[in-house]
């Protein structure tokens, strides 16, 4: 039997159980009604689409590392009936990984288009795409990491408490430090290594690659106008683009390396 | 048939297993017993590749087990916890499962009706009972004609009638030729199951042969009284 085949048969069960779960219905209507609410209280689509852009940026990180992580734990014992399964652990863990982010980024992507798809053609439907390509990356992103936690720390307080921590770290004291290091030493060339700290910060590079699409600089943040400062236009997109995809990769090889590696 | 050829595991700094060596004949059943603890279900985990092991090695049938994952197709595991997805049903678990295995075997009904399953098959798991959940999982594990038989405490949690339905089984199976491997802590259970067993303390196997011999051996009656003595005598 072909890699790709069993890997598509974990994916299918996994993700049954995952659209038939309370969270994910709790988690797609939590996306509608706050994109209704926007669209209903701002005056044009790009006014909406960066109100939504603020909110996904927390929410994403938060909601995917704290339910990911759970569910990882909770699935514990029926991954040991997997492995007990003819198949290769690799395999296993693409079809755990995948069939968990693709409904994650289903229930966000359903939850945020839907109200602009009933009102019609949206005004700013390049930066809708952006919003919708950021939220997806930054979810197989975070469920990457969620599972690396998750694999990591054998206690599930322990590892909940740590994913909280990434999303302190990633969501509201990364910008803190930034702020702080430029008050510091506001005296030196700091720019590149400002530069640098993004990169570092998939939070960030989302937000800049949204912030680029929707012309709102002065919302950017520091090292958002820094970059913009740097390398604008299709060569930000491309490179912060490329960081995202790099943030995805390099916690999903992590995590199939912690699940080939351990003892269950 | 299985080997296990001086296995031994560590986590961390803790030595589970200190060099294991058993065998299993094809057609004959193996009680491992021992206090908690022991390395009972770590030994399993290590035959399953669920866990890898320090040294020694595993082989199933002559062949070594280090970096396959084929022969699991033969075995059939029931483990000692029944937690499954709460959204899915006893039908979608064996579905999923027969899907892994590329296998084409239809549901056992005769199984299913023995272990009086008929009408849980199509609920959510998380509606059942923890009993009505261990069915299931010894379900799963007799389903796929395993000749490998690998149960960690089996009967936990069963009522007595399924308790005795799934001993019927083992011993059908038995019969049939399947090797079977299965840990427990119900003395009778064990009496009434198994070939041989192997005593397991501290990571070491202090005893393996027939439970008769382990009777004589602590002069006493019942295997219950046997296995505490020579805890006893181990730890004085």
């Amino acid at each position: 039997m072909s890699t790709h085949a069993t890997v598509g048969k974990i994916v299918r069960s996994q993700a049954r159980d995952v659209l038939r779960s309370r969270w994910i219905l709790v988690y797609t209507a939590f996306f509608l009604v706050l994109t209704e609410g926007v669209l209903r209280f701002s005056g044009s689509d790009a006014m909406a689409i960066l109100s939504l852009a603020t909110a996904t940026l927390m929410i994403i990180p938060l909601a995917t590392l704290i339910l990911s992580t759970i569910y990882v734990y909770n699935a514990r014992e029926f991954t040991e009936l997997l492995l007990a399964q003819p198949i290769a652990r690799g395999e296993l863990y693409a079809g755990l990984y995948l069939g968990l982010a693709l409904p994650t980024v289903g229930g966000f992507l359903v939850g945020v288009a839907a109200p602009f798809v009933v009102r019609g053609v949206p005004t700013a439907g390049g930066a809708l795409a952006t919003l919708l390509a950021v939220g997806a990356a930054l979810t197989f992103a975070f469920t990457a990491i969620a599972f690396c936690i998750a694999l990591r720390a054998e206690d599930r307080l322990r590892g909940v408490a740590v994913a909280l921590g990434v999303w302190l770290l990633v969501a509201v004291v990364y910008d803190g430090m930034v702020l702080t290091a430029v008050a510091l030493l506001s005296d030196y060339p700091i720019e590149r290594p400002l530069l640098a700290l993004m990169f570092a910060n998939p939070v960030d590079l989302g937000r800049v690659l949204l912030l680029l699409k929707l012309d709102a600089s002065a919302l950017m943040g520091y090292t958002g106008a820094v970059f913009e400062r740097f390398i604008a236009g299709s060569r930000g997109v491309l490179l912060a683009s490329a960081a995202l995809a790099f943030w995805i990769a390099v916690p999903a090889t992590i995590g199939a390396r912690l699940f080939r590696r351990k003892d269950f | 048939m299985i080997e296990f050829d001086g296995v031994t595991k560590r986590f961390g700094s803790r030595d589970v297993l200190r060099g294991v060596s058993l065998r299993v004949e094809r057609g004959q059943v193996l009680g491992l017993i021992g206090p908690n603890g022991a390395g009972k279900t770590t030994l399993i985990k290590l035959l399953l590749r669920l866990s890898h092991a320090t040294g020694g090695d595993i082989r199933v049938n002559g062949q070594s087990i280090a970096g396959t994952d084929s022969y699991r197709a033969s075995i059939g595991y029931m483990p000692q916890i029944a937690r499954f997805p709460d959204n899915l049903t006893g039908a979608d678990l064996f579905t999923m499962l027969r899907d892994l295995r590329a296998s084409n075997v239809a549901m056992d009904r005769g199984l299913i009706d023995r272990l009086q399953l008929g009408d849980q098959m199509d609920k959510p798991l998380r509606v059942l009972s923890g009993g009505t959940r261990q069915k299931i999982n010894a379900l799963l594990a007799l389903q796929f004609s395993p000749t490998l038989l690998v149960l960690d405490e089996p009967t936990a949690g069963l009522d007595p009638l399924s308790s005795a339905t799934l001993k019927d089984e083992i011993l059908a199976r038995r019969s049939e030729g399947a090797t079977v491997l299965i840990t427990s802590h119900i003395m009778s259970e064990l009496e009434e199951l198994c070939d041989d067993v192997a005593f397991l303390l501290d990571g070491v196997a202090r005893f393996v042969g027939p439970i008769g011999a382990l009777r004589s051996i602590t002069s006493q009656g019942s295997l219950e009284r046997a296995i505490a003595s020579l805890m006893i005598r181990e730890v004085a």
